[in-house]
């Protein structure tokens, strides 16, 4: 029965008419996709770029009337003086206080947390804990200021630890930020850890490493690449944050020689000055650009070390 | 009835165990699963070939079962693995035999909710019993996977790995990843290249630098999950001599969809088949039968190991 059901389905098979290879149709839609994609992708170029020359253009002007090497050498910062030094050392100092605390933080934490959640929470757990974490990233950074402000300084430095520091400090300032860049870390890197193959995970267990040798030896070389992205989104954003900063670590910019003390970032003081009261055109509405440029150049430049170290280091799978 | 005293001489002359920690094997001894007959099944094999008849079984399964969560992936399995020589599984896709080769050295644990019942003893120590570390059982019972998974680190480092992480004591790590990749046939196609990655290398390199990462440990026993079913014909003649050369120093389980390659390498065969649960429909793994692999490929006497080999099904 099967045998000549199988012959009738043969014999009824239609015969193709038509053996043309020539596109059926214009295919308009998928061009105006492709247009439409690539319109998206070029809106962040052109940001960028214009970005660059807006910052340019004035900051130029800038350092038409201030030498670039005292901007580069000098240790004072006081624009607004009678005497005005435009050191850029100071701003440069509280920024680089700041990030480095709060990537005290955030590294150790955020690093913990991803190994925790890839490779030894259950999924229940990790559907739990991951989006809690991610939570964090949510809280409005002017939030994380007035926290820094009115509690970590006063309650838990002053109070809890007995740390002599005043209302503002890039202490509090730094740990404050450091918990807001740990969702950046965490949920990267564990993106990045979960993406290596299991394979390479049962390769190490099935020669009789433990959990933690498999992590420190097979994971998280193999992850390394991501978890670098991940750490440099971090650091830019820690270097780039400004509400935090503004708010908390002070206002004075002073070359900062201890946790402790208050300073001002480059973001701060863009952040004071930018008030409307610049005229544009005038050394004051330049300076900002100067300091903007400055701000770009650091985030470059880590961004290439980074890349740099990356290359070395991973171990591409 | 296996007494205690039997197995540590069992143990002594395995020449791949090298003082094993005597409590690992204490502790677990006084656990009643300790108790499983590992002669058992030995009454039915058939006399043949040039095999050793009084070789000694290194892993005895008595009545495994095991289940993913609610689900039972295999059931009831009995048989034994015997100290060099190559056993092989064999039997259509999802019968379970993969299953039951992870369960040998507790790569299944990996898998959340998996379940293992019955015993499955290593010289008479069940591992799966309290006080048995899953790490020592896979440092003694190996593995290399379908999928030729190199780490992404040179040559050198991927067979020095194993000893590294394992704390075992080399006089030279340089001889050691030498010895092995020697064994492995791998050492002339790369002893230029040691510091090169090892996903530089072919599919079949890659494999076999997979048994020489394996190998470096010293384990006794070397499971192999459908080591070829990557690679080209060419490549796996090659591991399948390998294979028959390692036999003389480790004791080698593999699974197999390749039935020419189980009467090729295999002294002994177990067959597996599948059989839907009435109701659910869930498939559960069965072994159908074990035997030499002359008797299992010339002669089965079960009809369905015989419709299996001679192609009508799987």
């Amino acid at each position: 029965m099967s045998t000549v059901a199988g012959v009738d389905a043969v014999e009824r098979r239609p015969q193709p008419t038509d053996v043309s290879l020539r596109p059926s149709s214009a295919r308009v839609g998928e061009r105006i996709v492709k247009a439409s994609m690539i319109a998206c992708a070029a809106v962040s170029i052109a940001t960028t770029i214009g970005i660059v020359v807006a910052l340019l253009g004035p900051a130029l002007q800038f350092f038409r009337e201030v030498s670039v090497v005292r901007f580069l050498t000098e240790t004072e910062w006081t624009p607004r003086f009678e005497n005005p030094h435009y050191g850029i050392w100071p701003l440069v100092s509280g920024t680089l206080w700041t990030t480095a605390i709060a990537l005290l933080v955030a590294v150790p934490l955020g690093l913990g947390s991803a190994v925790f959640l890839a490779e030894y929470a259950s999924p229940r757990v990790r559907s739990t804990i991951k989006p809690v974490i991610e939570l964090l990233a949510g809280i409005p950074s002017v939030v994380y200021g007035y926290f820094a402000l009115t509690f970590v300084a006063p309650t838990v430095l002053q109070g809890l630890f007995n740390v002599e520091v005043g209302t503002f400090s890039v202490l509090s300032a730094g740990l404050v930020l450091g918990v807001m860049i740990i969702p950046t870390v965490a949920s990267l890197s564990e993106d990045a850890l979960s993406a290596v193959p299991s394979s390479l995970r049962e390769a190490s267990y099935g020669l009789g490493a433990n959990r933690m040798r498999t992590v420190t030896r097979v994971v998280f070389p193999a992850a390394i690449s991501g978890i670098a992205a991940a750490l440099v989104l971090a650091l830019s954003r820690a270097v780039g944050e400004t509400m935090i900063v503004a708010l908390a670590a002070g206002s004075q910019a002073r070359m900062v020689g201890s946790a402790t003390q208050e300073g001002q970032t480059m973001t701060g003081f863009i952040a004071q000055a930018a008030s409307g009261e610049s005229v544009v055109g005038s050394l004051q509405y330049n300076t900002l650009f100067a300091v903007g440029l400055t701000l770009f150049v650091v985030t470059l430049i880590i961004n290439i070390i980074s890349i740099r170290l990356v290359q070395r280091f991973r171990e591409a799978y | 009835m296996a007494t205690p005293v039997t197995e540590s001489t069992l143990q002594a002359d395995a020449p791949a165990v090298d003082e094993a920690p005597p409590q690992q094997r204490a502790v677990p001894a006084s656990e009643p699963e300790a108790d499983s007959p590992p002669n058992v099944s030995i009454g039915s094999v058939a006399e043949g070939r040039e095999l050793d008849e009084s070789s000694r079984a290194v892993l005895t399964c008595h009545d495994v079962s095991i289940y993913y969560g609610a689900f039972r992936a295999v059931n009831q399995v009995t048989m034994d693995v015997r100290t060099h020589e190559i056993t092989a599984l064999i039997g259509p896709s999802g019968c379970g035999k993969s299953t039951v080769l992870r369960s040998l050295n507790r790569m299944n644990d990996l898998i959340v909710g998996s379940r293992v019942t019955g015993t499955i003893a290593y010289h008479g120590t069940d591992i799966y019993s309290r006080g048995v570390d899953p790490i020592e059982v896979r440092r003694r019972i190996g593995m290399v996977f379908q999928k030729p998974n190199p780490f992404p680190k040179s040559i050198y480092d991927n067979v020095a790995y194993g000893p590294r992480v394992t704390g075992m004591k080399v006089d030279s790590m340089d001889d050691a990843v030498e010895q092995a990749l020697r064994s492995a046939a791998l050492w002339d196609e790369v002893k230029d290249k040691l510091k090169q990655s090892g996903m530089g290398l072919s599919g079949g390199q890659q494999q076999r630098l997979c048994i020489a990462r394996t190998i470096a440990v010293k384990p006794e026993v070397i499971l192999m999950d459908e080591p070829c079913s990557a690679l080209d014909p060419i490549a796996t003649a090659r591991i399948e001599d390998l294979m028959i050369e390692l036999r003389a120093d480790y004791t080698i389980v593999i699974v197999t969809h390749n039935m020419q390659q189980a009467a090729r390498v295999a002294d002994r065969t177990a067959f597996f088949t599948a059989e839907a649960a009435e109701g659910t429909g869930d498939r559960t793994g069965h072994l159908v039968e074990f035997d030499l692999t002359s008797k299992i490929f010339s002669n089965p006497s079960d009809k369905r190991t015989e419709d299996y080999i001679s192609g009508r099904f799987g």
